[in-house]
C-alpha cells in the first residue's frame, strides 16, 4: 500500500500534472504550427498541408484584419488608461474614506463582474440607440463600453493591494516631514504601483479579448475578434495564427520579463545579506 | 523654514482632552508639563488614552480641547509635518521600498537636506547598522528593524520624541538590550524622549519619570522608586508592581512633622503607617504592603521587625522559583496575601504548606489607600 502510495506521488502526480499542462497549452501550439501552414493549394484550412513563412511575412494580407487589429489596440490602450485611472481612484475612496454608502458602493462596484455579458452588452445598446446615438455605434461606442466593465475589475485588484498597505507608512512620512504630496508620490504611490499595473494589464487583456459586449455595440466598426468570428464562416486566414502566436509571445515575454526582475531582486537582496 | 530650527523648549500640555465621534472620551483635560531631555514614560493598560496622547503631540490626532507647547511655541493645530517631533511606530512602519540608508535620509531630504549622507553615515555608526545600509527592511531581523525606526527619527533631531511601544514586538532578552541602547542613545543626544508603554518594568527601568495613566487621566507621576513606593490610589498600588491591600480603619494620629503616623486596626492588630503615605480622608482604608516588604515567620518565632505582627495565617501554596520563593498565605479573616522570600539560604528550606505562620513587615514600607476605591483596580489589566 505504501509502495504503491509512493508510486504514485512520484508517477501519477507528475503525469497528471503533465496531462493538465498539455490541455492548456496544446492550443497555443496548434496555433502556432498553423501559422507556418501554406494554405494556397487547398480548401481544408484545418489540417497542416505543407511548410511556408509566407503567412509571416505577410501577416497583413487578408483584408481588413490588420485595420481591426489596430482598432482593437486602440480600444485597448484608451479603455486601459481610462478605466485604470477611474478604478484607482474609486479604489483609493473606497479603502481610505468613510463615507456614508460605502458599502453598497462596494457591492454596486462588483455587479458588473457578476453580470453576464449579453445583458451587459444589450443593456448598453438600448441604452445608446434610446439616447439618439443608433446612428453613431462604432469606436466610440465600444471604448464607453469597455472603460464601463473594465472598471470594476480595476477596482478589485487595486483595492486588495491598497487595503495590504499598512497606513502607518503614510503616517509616518508625514511624521518624517513630508507634506500630502510627497507622500503620496514617495510612498503610497510606489507601494501600490504593482497593483495598478497588474490591473492594467488585465484591463488591456479583458479590452482586447471582448467579443459579446462589443459585437452589440460596434455598428460598423470590425474589431480583431469580431474580424475572426467573421472569418472563421469562410474559413481562417493562416495569419489569424501569426496575430494569435505573437500575442501568446507577447504575454510570454512579459510573464518572464517580471520574473526576471523579481529573481534579480531576489539575487541583490541575497548579495546584501 | 520648519518650526524645528527654532528654540526647544519643554513639552507642555494643557487641558489636553480627546473624544472620539463615538462619543468615547480617550484622553481627559490632561495637564502635563514634560521637561526638555528628559526621558518621560506614560504608563498604562491599552485604552487607557496613552497611545493617543502621544498621537495627539504628533499631530496625528486632533485633540478635541486643550493645547499643546513645546517651549513658547503652540503646535496644537500645526501639521505632523510642521512639527519638529518624531515618532517610532509601534510596528516600525519602515517604508519596505526603500533602503535603510533611504529610510534613514528620508526626514532629512524632505526638510531640504542637500547630502544627509554624511549624517546618515553618523546615525547608523550610532545605532550599529552602518552594515546593513543598502539592505531592505524585509531583510532585518526585528531588533535592526526596531534601531532602523529609532535612526529614521532621531537623525531629525527632533524637540520631542514619541516612542509608541517600540519594544513590544521583541522578544524579552532583546528587549532588556534594546532599553539599555535606548537609555544610552539618550544619553548621547540628550533629546525629549517620550516613552509610551504597557509594560511597567520597562517604565521603570527607563524613564527619569513615569505618569501612570488610567481611562485617560493622569493617576500619579514621579520618580520610579515614588511611584512603587508610595502610591497614591489602588490602581497604582496594583498596576505597578503587585500590592496586598488589607481592610483596615483609622484608630489614632501620633507624631508632628516628619515623625507624624496614622494608627490603623487591620482586623484587630493595630498597624503604624507614615502620615507622608497616608492618602485617604476617611477613617477607614486600604493597608498596602509589598509582598516583598512581608515577613514570615512559623507561629512563635521572631520576627526582624518592629510592631505587631499578624498571627494565624496558613500558608496554602509555596512557589520555588529558584532566586525567591513566593508564598501565599491564608489569613483569619479569609484573604489570600502574598509575600516573595528571597532565597538567601538562611531558612534551610521552605515554608511547607499548611504551616501556622505569623506575618509583620517594616512599618515604613506600608501604605494607606483611600477604601472608597477599587481593591482590584489595575490588576489583571494589560
Amino acid at each position: 500500500m505504501t509502495r504503491l502510495g509512493s508510486w504514485i506521488g512520484k508517477h501519477l502526480m507528475l503525469t497528471l500534472g503533465i496531462l493538465v499542462l498539455l490541455y492548456m497549452y496544446i492550443p497555443n501550439f496548434i496555433v502556432a504550427l498553423m501559422s507556418f501552414n501554406d494554405s494556397s493549394e487547398s480548401r481544408n484550412l484545418y489540417q497542416f498541408q505543407s511548410f511556408t513563412w509566407d503567412n509571416w511575412l505577410n501577416p497583413c494580407a487578408p483584408q481588413g484584419m490588420c485595420e481591426s487589429l489596430r482598432v482593437s489596440i486602440s480600444i485597448g490602450l484608451l479603455a486601459t488608461l481610462g478605466a485604470t485611472i477611474i478604478g484607482t481612484l474609486a479604489a483609493f475612496a473606497l479603502v481610505r474614506h468613510r463615507f456614508e454608502g460605502r458599502s453598497t458602493m462596494n457591492l454596486v462596484l462588483f455587479l458588473p463582474m457578476a453580470t453576464p455579458e449579453i445583458v451587459m452588452g444589450s443593456s448598453l445598446l438600448a441604452l445608446f440607440v434610446a439616447a439618439g446615438f443608433g446612428g453613431q455605434l462604432g469606436f466610440w461606442t465600444i471604448l464607453i463600453a469597455h472603460i464601463m466593465f473594465c472598471i470594476s475589475f480595476v477596482v478589485v485588484t487595486v483595492r486588495s493591494r491598497l487595503a495590504g498597505l499598512d497606513s502607518n507608512l503614510e503616517k509616518a512620512a508625514s511624521d518624517l516631514y513630508a507634506n500630502e504630496w510627497q507622500t503620496f508620490w514617495r510612498i503610497t504611490f510606489p507601494l501600490v504601483f504593482p497593483g495598478i499595473l497588474s490591473a492594467a494589464l488585465l484591463a488591456f487583456s479583458l479590452s482586447f479579448d471582448d467579443f459579446i459586449i462589443t459585437n452589440l455595440n460596434s455598428g460598423t466598426t470590425v474589431t480583431f475578434p469580431m474580424f475572426v468570428w467573421g472569418a472563421a464562416q469562410r474559413g481562417v486566414p493562416m495569419q489569424v495564427n501569426v496575430i494569435g502566436t505573437l500575442m501568446f509571445l507577447v504575454a510570454l515575454a512579459i510573464v518572464i520579463g517580471g520574473e526576471v526582475a523579481n529573481r534579480r531582486r531576489a539575487k541583490g537582496r541575497a548579495a546584501a545579506l | 523654514m520648519s518650526l524645528a530650527d527654532q528654540a526647544r523648549g519643554d513639552l507642555k500640555l494643557t487641558g489636553l482632552h480627546k473624544r472620539y465621534p463615538n462619543g468615547f472620551v480617550a484622553v481627559e483635560s490632561l495637564d502635563l508639563v514634560i521637561p526638555q531631555g528628559s526621558f518621560f514614560a506614560l504608563l498604562g493598560p491599552s485604552g487607557c488614552g496613552k497611545t493617543t496622547t502621544l498621537r495627539m503631540v504628533a499631530g496625528l490626532e486632533e485633540a478635541t480641547k486643550g493645547t499643546i507647547h513645546i517651549g513658547d511655541q503652540d503646535i496644537t493645530h500645526a501639521k505632523p509635518y510642521k512639527r519638529p517631533v518624531n515618532t517610532v511606530f509601534q510596528n516600525y512602519a519602515l517604508f519596505p521600498h526603500l533602503t535603510i540608508a533611504e529610510n534613514v535620509a528620508f526626514g532629512p531630504k524632505r526638510r531640504g537636506a542637500k547630502d544627509p549622507a554624511a549624517d546618515v553615515k553618523e546615525i547608523l555608526a550610532l545605532t550599529e547598522l552602518t552594515e546593513q545600509a543598502g539592505k531592505r527592511p524585509a531583510q532585518l531581523s526585528g531588533g535592526q528593524q526596531q534601531r532602523v525606526a529609532l535612526a529614521r527619527a532621531i537623525i531629525n533631531r527632533p524637540d520631542v520624541l514619541l516612542l509608541d511601544e517600540p519594544l513590544g514586538a521583541l522578544d524579552l532578552k532583546l528587549r532588556r538590550a534594546m532599553q539599555l541602547e535606548l537609555k544610552r542613545i539618550q544619553d548621547e543626544v540628550g533629546l525629549t524622549f517620550v516613552h509610551v508603554t504597557h509594560d511597567q518594568e520597562e517604565a521603570m527601568t527607563m524613564a527619569d519619570t513615569v505618569a501612570v495613566m488610567n481611562k485617560g487621566r493622569i493617576e500619579q507621576m514621579g520618580a520610579p522608586y515614588d511611584l512603587y513606593t508610595n502610591p497614591h490610589t489602588t490602581f497604582v498600588a496594583n498596576f505597578l508592581g503587585r500590592s496586598n491591600l488589607i481592610k483596615g480603619k483609622v484608630v489614632g494620629r501620633e507624631g508632628t512633622g516628619a515623625d507624624a503616623v496614622v494608627k490603623v486596626d487591620m482586623h484587630g492588630t493595630i498597624a503604624t503607617i507614615k502620615a507622608s503615605k497616608v492618602h485617604t480622608t476617611s477613617d477607614e482604608g486600604w493597608v498596602g504592603i509589598r509582598p516583598e516588604k512581608v515577613l514570615i515567620q512559623p507561629e512563635g518565632q521572631t520576627i526582624d521587625a518592629p510592631g505587631a505582627a499578624l498571627s494565624g495565617a496558613v500558608v496554602v501554596d509555596a512557589s520555588y522559583i529558584g532566586v525567591s520563593t513566593d508564598y501565599t498565605l491564608r489569613m483569619p479573616w479569609g484573604q489570600e496575601i502574598t509575600c516573595f522570600e528571597q532565597n538567601t539560604g538562611r531558612r534551610g528550606g521552605l515554608i511547607p504548606v499548611g504551616t501556622k505562620v505569623d506575618v509583620s513587615w517594616r512599618p515604613e514600607f506600608a501604605f494607606l489607600l483611600d477604601s472608597a476605591q477599587d481593591v482590584e483596580a489595575g490588576l489583571e489589566e494589560d
